[in-house]
């Protein structure tokens, strides 16, 4: 057989026949719910008088909606009462049966954070959810992507799905990460090079030394913004670093089928001579900390830049659309990005809200205050994560600093629970979307990682963390 | 799902490039349970004030868009989340077809799951469609725009096509060939039992 990519071999093993048109039928061998995008797939079960064909291969969870404060208060808002309410009788439908964590669970949390925390997450699988920034669990080596609520109905109906195959793009990240600077700055340095709608139809493999030296948590930070850059998919191949992470988690084989899992698993990554469509280089060892000065997530300069001119943009159109972001953005053109102020920032998401960027935060705001008037938020990512923080002692570093410490969700990444900013507001948020509106109606955000976050809210400003270290 | 072959209808012009989905359908009205009545809510920020009063310059508050069943957008139009809220606030609009020169992947396959047909279309066609004043004629048959006595192709991915022009139920498909998915569980179960 010829060299093939990761993704070649994530594809091939999983293909249960070829579609019209160039696509095919993909087995699906994990799949997370959620209570937002999953109601009308259960809907249009029950409609056809259809069931949950493999439930044991699906895991559902509440995260979206949920409030960050008190739980046992229950949810105010009777809109999301009822999505989250739905879900759990949908979950318990003898027609359905779909394993969940319930709300006051320990294990509650982010799906993107808790399936992988649950070793639900494993190499070499499909893992599929109806949430776009499914691409995290490609960290695993997992073929992983974001679905919609009809593909959430097909998965459950049939434990399959028809996908297009995509298009093979390796970006080598090679050196060494200076001091300051993380995955999350990486991320955003590449979705400011190759675009937001860069790798629409690939596969973003992130390879290289720097990759190679990354965590599993940073690993996962990046892939998890792959759909920033317009990929589905982002996927590192797995390693040692893969396997010590995995291993003895609860849901991960145990004994003999773990070396199985192991060594079957070790063939996964991309043969030498594989072919990719695109290949990029990233040379890392100077990379800045990065900030989004705008409203999507290319619109980024490291810490030290400003904000682009419209003498910069190329032709009318280009001259609008930099008008429009810096008008909704409240800046300047040109304006110098450090020196900012912000009224609010927000540590959490499934971008940044594993224990690691957690300890990240911390180490800048140990010691110091957050600044008069401004309001920082910290969530972590799960109750397994919020659980380890509290161990270390990290809470008491946040709500010594004036920090807010709440519970477990995805709280103002989107602002479906009463998280919101403000019209108006201006927040550093270590999540991974600037739209307009994004955060709450007339918002601002800009998207950084925790170490800078933790540095304005420290300075009352955009700061570069270097600085504070 | 109703099929599409050839669709006539007025058109919204909004030729920005990289209208999200969060545009098209923000947060707040993602709590529903539904699939129905979010056409009010589509593009609830552009199109409305703080106060719900219309904002005028708004391209659907304005005539012919108040009427539109065809959206004209710039490129990659439906990036970000995978809400399938967004396909579904166009289609209870009334859109049946987004013209625009890319699309989001997560979005194109959503808007095909429930007949919207995402039409590639070159920008230059698309500033010649946007100020022809009359009805716009979408033949996916054909794959030919007609604007009165103009006429421009546009490019269908190949298996949206075919499910549009058929109208398919992907499940039914799927069920229909079920024990290729139990042959295939087997092998799985004997190849990768930890799965």
């Amino acid at each position: 057989m010829s060299a093939r990519t990761l993704y070649d071999k994530l594809w091939d093993s999983h293909v249960v026949e070829s579609r019209e048109g160039g696509a095919a039928l993909l087995y699906i061998d994990r799949h997370l719910v959620h209570e937002v995008t999953s109601p009308q797939a259960f809907e249009g079960l029950a409609l056809a008088g259809r069931g949950v064909r493999r439930p044991g291969l699906a895991l559902a969870v509440v995260d979206h909606n949920v409030s960050t404060r008190d739980r046992r208060a229950g949810i105010k808002d009777p809109t999301s009462r009822l999505q989250v309410e739905t879900l759990e009788q949908n979950c318990q439908d003898p027609a359905f049966r779909v394993p969940y964590i319930p709300l006051l669970d320990p294990r509650q949390g982010i799906v993107h954070i808790i399936g992988p925390e649950q070793g639900f997450t494993l190499p070499g699988a499909t893992l599929v959810c109806g949430d776009s920034h499914t691409s995290t669990h490609g960290a695993f080596g997992a073929l992983a992507f974001g679905i919609g609520t009809s593909e959430v109905e097909h998965v459950l109906a049939t434990q399959t799905l028809v996908q297009k195959r995509a298009r093979n793009f390796r970006i080598r990240c090679e050196g060494v990460l200076p001091k300051g600077v993380g995955a999350k700055d990486l991320i955003l340095h590449i979705i400011g090079r190759i675009g937001t709608a860069g790798g629409t139809g690939c596969a973003l493999e992130f390879a290289g030394s720097a990759v190679r030296a990354m965590t599993m948590e940073a690993r996962m930070t990046l892939c998890n913004m792959a759909i920033e850059a317009g990929a589905r998919t982002g996927l590192v191949a797995p390693d040692e670093v893969t396997f010590a992470y995995l291993k003895g988690r609860p849901m991960v084989p145990a004994g003999a089928r773990w070396d199985a899992a192991v060594a079957a698993w070790r063939g996964l990554a991309s043969d030498p001579s594989a072919v990719f469509d695109r290949d990029l280089l990233i040379e890392v060892d100077r990379l800045e900390p990065q900030v989004t000065w705008g409203t999507n997530p290319e619109a980024v300069v490291p810490i030290t830049g400003r904000a682009p001119r419209l003498s910069e943009a190329a032709g009318p159109e280009a001259v609008a659309a930099l008008q429009q972001a810096l008008a909704y953005m409240g800046l300047a053109e040109g304006q110098v990005m450090r020196g900012v102020p912000v009224d609010v920032v927000f540590i959490g998401s499934c971008t940044n809200g594993r224990i690691e960027d957690l300890r990240e935060a911390a180490g800048v705001l140990k010691g110091r205050r957050v600044a008069g008037g401004v309001k920082a938020l910290v969530v972590p990512g799960s109750g397994l994560v919020k659980a380890q923080a509290e161990a270390e002692g990290l809470d008491a570093v946040f709500l010594a600093a004036g920090c807010e410490w709440r519970e477990p969700g995805c709280s103002m990444c989107l602002g479906m629970n009463d998280d919101q900013l403000q019209p108006g507001e201006r927040c550093a948020s270590t999540s991974n979307r600037n739209f307009e509106g994004r955060q709450g109606r007339l918002g601002r955000t800009h998207l950084v990682s925790p170490a800078m976050a933790a540095a304005a809210a420290v300075r009352g400003c955009l700061t570069d963390v270097r600085e504070l270290l | 799902m109703q099929p599409f072959t050839v669709h006539t209808g007025l058109a919204a012009a909004m030729l920005q490039d990289n209208i999200n989905t969060d545009l098209i359908i923000p947060k707040q009205f993602l709590k529903t349970i539904h699939r129905r009545g979010l056409g009010r809510h589509l593009f609830h920020d552009l199109r409305y004030r703080a106060d719900g009063s219309e904002i005028p310059a708004f391209a659907l508050n304005r005539e012919p868009g108040r009427h539109a069943s065809i959206l004209l957008a710039g490129a990659n139009f439906g990036c970000g989340s995978s809400r399938e809220h967004a396909p579904w606030a166009l289609l209870d609009f009334g859109i049946r077809a987004v013209l625009a020169p890319s699309f989001a992947d997560i979005f194109a396959n959503n808007a095909v799951k429930n007949g919207i047909l995402p039409a590639m279309v070159d920008p230059e066609a698309l500033a010649v469609l946007a100020a022809h004043a009359g009805e716009l004629e979408v033949d996916l048959t054909a794959q030919r725009i007609r604007a009165g006595a103009a006429e421009f192709p546009f490019r269908a991915d190949p298996w949206a096509r075919g499910i549009l022009l058929e109208g398919l139920d992907e499940i039914e498909q799927t069920l229909r060939g079920i024990d290729r998915v139990e042959a295939f569980e087997q092998r799985r179960q004997a190849e990768t039992p930890w799965l």
